[in-house]
């Protein structure tokens, strides 16, 4: 207890000591006493050039979240504060991709989400990690991203090691209980990082389940005439094709193999880019009809993931997976913020790494990130089916039977 | 190793391409025969004309094939006023001066096109787009069969109007002899005018030809450019049936060079056709000695 022996010091040491008691109180009441400083994040996609089409679908699904998020009120543990997108171009181009990071970077976004293409995400996560920008990967599956030790660098969803390895085991279970009419197969990819290493990857794993790949054709993108590719198919004739491109060269790939009458047994394709699109389906049912792909899907038991659906065909959008994979990694975004209770990078990124995040509607195992990947992210079997895209394996998601060989084209 | 079924159709394939290339070669060849003059916005007017074809399909619904009638007669327009009002002012009547114009005129339109439209790639999905002719051996896009005779008919119909005609003639004169043509009372002014703008419209036929079996961005003209100068260096410059000759040849080149080195390699068939004609015969196929 403190005797006051002079009334005038007495009083301006209490105004001083009753002011820093109130200084003091702000501190410990933050949401009372101020607004919540608006969290910025770098939403960072290629809208325009090659890939533009996967790029838009990916702000989308993005911006998506960040409403969803800020109408529930924003982060709680920063005093409801919004997040705030700031938008980002690569113009399918891997170093306008980089010089965004910078330009994010010096706006002083808190993380970044996007980059869609592989050979996008190897330049910007790199250009982030000079920063410590913690930077989590929407897409872009090629496994290199998360082997280069950058501890700065997150992917929830699986890479195509993950991806491929179960779409031969899928590939081998359909081929067995069909009593294996399949022996020979035909690779036809883009020429970039995700289409190169997917190509890599099945030519080593097809043999070990008796499939022979007789043909591999490699295409840039873009690449708008297929008629040499399909006519060496129909040289070779495969019993299975598997295409592993972009949207656009997908598309154009499928429609010119029905135009020259190309009837293979079965089109599977590992992250087809067009393959499991609501879009090619509904544009093209004849040149769909039957595709196979293992990819990237939502649970479709999860009413979150049918919600996600409503809401994006209600914009006049397609639900395509770059819709939502860039809406769960954005939550991933919020969820790590929460716990975080900062917008401080180092602990965003401790957050993130140190993440069990069950919240979501993918059908995936439990999370867990090591070095960057989820290690509960799997991709599912899916096929089209009377014009819409079924899950066919594994059985816990499926919602329909596979038909597999195909039934030959007229 | 590679059967017929499969090169028969690669070759057809690349003549019906080909039969494009000499159109748009033709253009590049009337214009230095006559003006003596590469023009080097030569792929960069092409972007332009398959934008064009694409807008009025995408905001009119006007199918590309009957957007000659608009297309071709702009193209034209397009090429005389640049030759006369920007070309010819901007050079000062001297050949170096003409190479960066054109140079200059390229960069222009391609920036522009790209502030204006993005670099997104615009297609057109035509009904008869995917259907084919079964020739027996090989079943042929329509889009690439009417490009075909398309591109014959407008190389006829050029070919003719040079002949036939008035203008024509005075075209030929100016090729031949730029002064004695002045002598004679033709006005050569009008006369390069006009060229350019022949020259550019067939950029504009041939775009109506393309887009339904391409496609058009801002970067579209690079590798057409570089096919043309091989094409006409090939066929001889400023000799029309040597940019045909040589368009065929070059579309073969491509299609049956992409059948068996790849789609990334491929199109290095052509600039070893290119290399080898100005080592073995510079003046090209049909053209005359300097």
């Amino acid at each position: 207890m403190v005797r006051v022996t002079q009334a005038a010091g007495g009083s301006r040491r209490r105004f001083i000591a009753g002011s820093a008691a109130f200084a003091a109180s702000l501190s410990a009441f933050p949401h009372v006493a101020r607004a919540a400083t608006p969290v910025k994040i770098g939403l960072l996609h290629p809208v325009t050039g090659a890939v533009s089409y996967s790029g838009t679908q990916s702000r989308a699904g993005a911006m998506m979240a960040v409403e969803d998020i800020n109408a529930a009120g924003g982060i709680k543990s920063l005093g409801g504060a919004p997040l705030e997108p700031m938008l980002a171009d690569a113009q399918s181009k891997a170093d306008i991709g980089a010089a965004e990071v910078e330009k994010l970077n010096e706006a002083g976004v808190a993380a970044i989400v996007g980059g869609y293409a592989s050979f996008i995400c190897l330049a910007t996560t790199q250009a982030a990690a000079k920063h410590g920008l913690p930077y989590i990967v929407d897409v872009g599956v090629a496994d290199q991203i998360v082997q280069r030790g950058l501890t700065n660098t997150f992917r929830f969803a699986p890479g195509f090691g993950v991806i491929t390895r179960r779409a031969v085991a899928g590939l081998d279970t359909l081929n067995t209980a069909a009593g294996k009419p399949v022996k020979t197969a035909m690779i036809v990819h883009e020429d970039s990082l995700f289409g190169t290493g997917t190509a890599n990857l099945l030519s080593k794993e097809l043999p070990g389940i008796g499939i022979e790949v007789i043909e591999v054709a490699k295409h840039p993108t873009p690449t708008r005439d297929f008629n040499n590719i399909v006519l060496r198919m129909k040289a070779r004739n495969p019993d299975l094709v598997i295409p592993a491109n972009y949207y656009d060269e997908y598309v154009l790939l499928a429609r010119t193999m029905l135009q020259q009458k190309v009837s293979p047994k079965a089109i599977y394709s590992v992250l087809g880019g067009a393959a499991s699109q609501y879009r090619f389906v509904k544009e093209f049912p004849d040149a769909a009809a039957y595709i196979m792909d293992c990819n990237h899907w939502y649970n479709p038991k999860r009413q979150a993931a049918l919600d996600l659906k409503k809401k994006t065909e209600a914009k006049g959008l397609f639900y395509t997976y770059e819709v939502f994979l860039n809406y769960e990694a954005v939550m991933l975004l919020a969820d790590a913020l929460e716990r975080a209770a900062s917008a401080d990078r180092a602990k965003i990124i401790e957050a993130l790494a140190s993440s069990t995040w069950a919240g979501h509607f993918m059908p995936y195992g439990p999370t867990k990130f090591v070095n960057g990947q989820n290690e509960g992210a799997q991709p599912v079997n899916l096929q089209v089916l009377d014009n819409d895209i079924k899950v066919v394996l594994p059985p816990d998601f499926a919602n329909a039977k596979a038909v597999f060989p195909m039934p030959p084209r007229a | 190793m590679v059967e017929l079924s499969i090169l028969v159709p690669a070759i057809l394939n690349g003549i019906t391409t080909g039969a494009v290339y000499a159109l748009i070669a033709l253009g590049l060849t009337l214009i230095y025969g006559v003006l003596h003059i590469i023009n080097f916005a030569h792929g960069s007017l092409l972007m332009l004309a398959l934008y064009g074809v694409y807008f009025l399909y995408a905001l009119f619904g006007i199918d590309p094939y009957l957007a000659f009638p608009v297309i071709v007669p702009a193209m034209f327009g397009l090429g005389y006023a640049l030759q006369r009002f920007v070309i010819a002012r901007t050079s000062h009547g001297r050949d170096e001066n003409v190479l960066l114009a054109t140079l200059g005129l390229s960069i222009i339109i391609e920036n522009l096109a790209l502030y204006l439209w993005s670099a997104d790639t615009r297609t057109v999905s035509t009904p008869y787009g995917f259907s084919t002719v079964d020739l027996g051996l090989a079943l042929i896009a329509v889009p690439k069969v009417v490009a075909f005779f398309g591109a014959l008919i407008v190389t006829g119909a050029l070919w003719l109007f040079m002949r036939r005609t008035d203008l024509g003639k005075a075209i030929r004169a100016v090729a031949r002899e730029r002064d004695g043509a002045r002598l004679v009372g033709i006005d050569v002014d009008h006369v390069f005018a006009m060229s350019f703008g022949i020259g550019i419209a067939c950029l504009g036929a041939a775009a109506c030809l393309l887009l339904p079996s391409f496609y058009a961005n801002p970067m579209v003209g690079h590798g057409f450019v570089l096919i043309a100068f091989t094409v006409v260096v090939l066929g001889g410059m400023g000799s029309f049936p040597g940019a045909l000759l040589g368009g065929l040849l070059i579309g073969v080149t491509e299609s049956v060079g992409g059948l068996f080195l790849g789609e990334s390699l491929g199109q290095i068939g052509i600039f070893i056709v290119f290399i080898a004609i100005l080592l073995f015969r510079p003046t090209g196929l049909f053209g005359q000695q300097a």
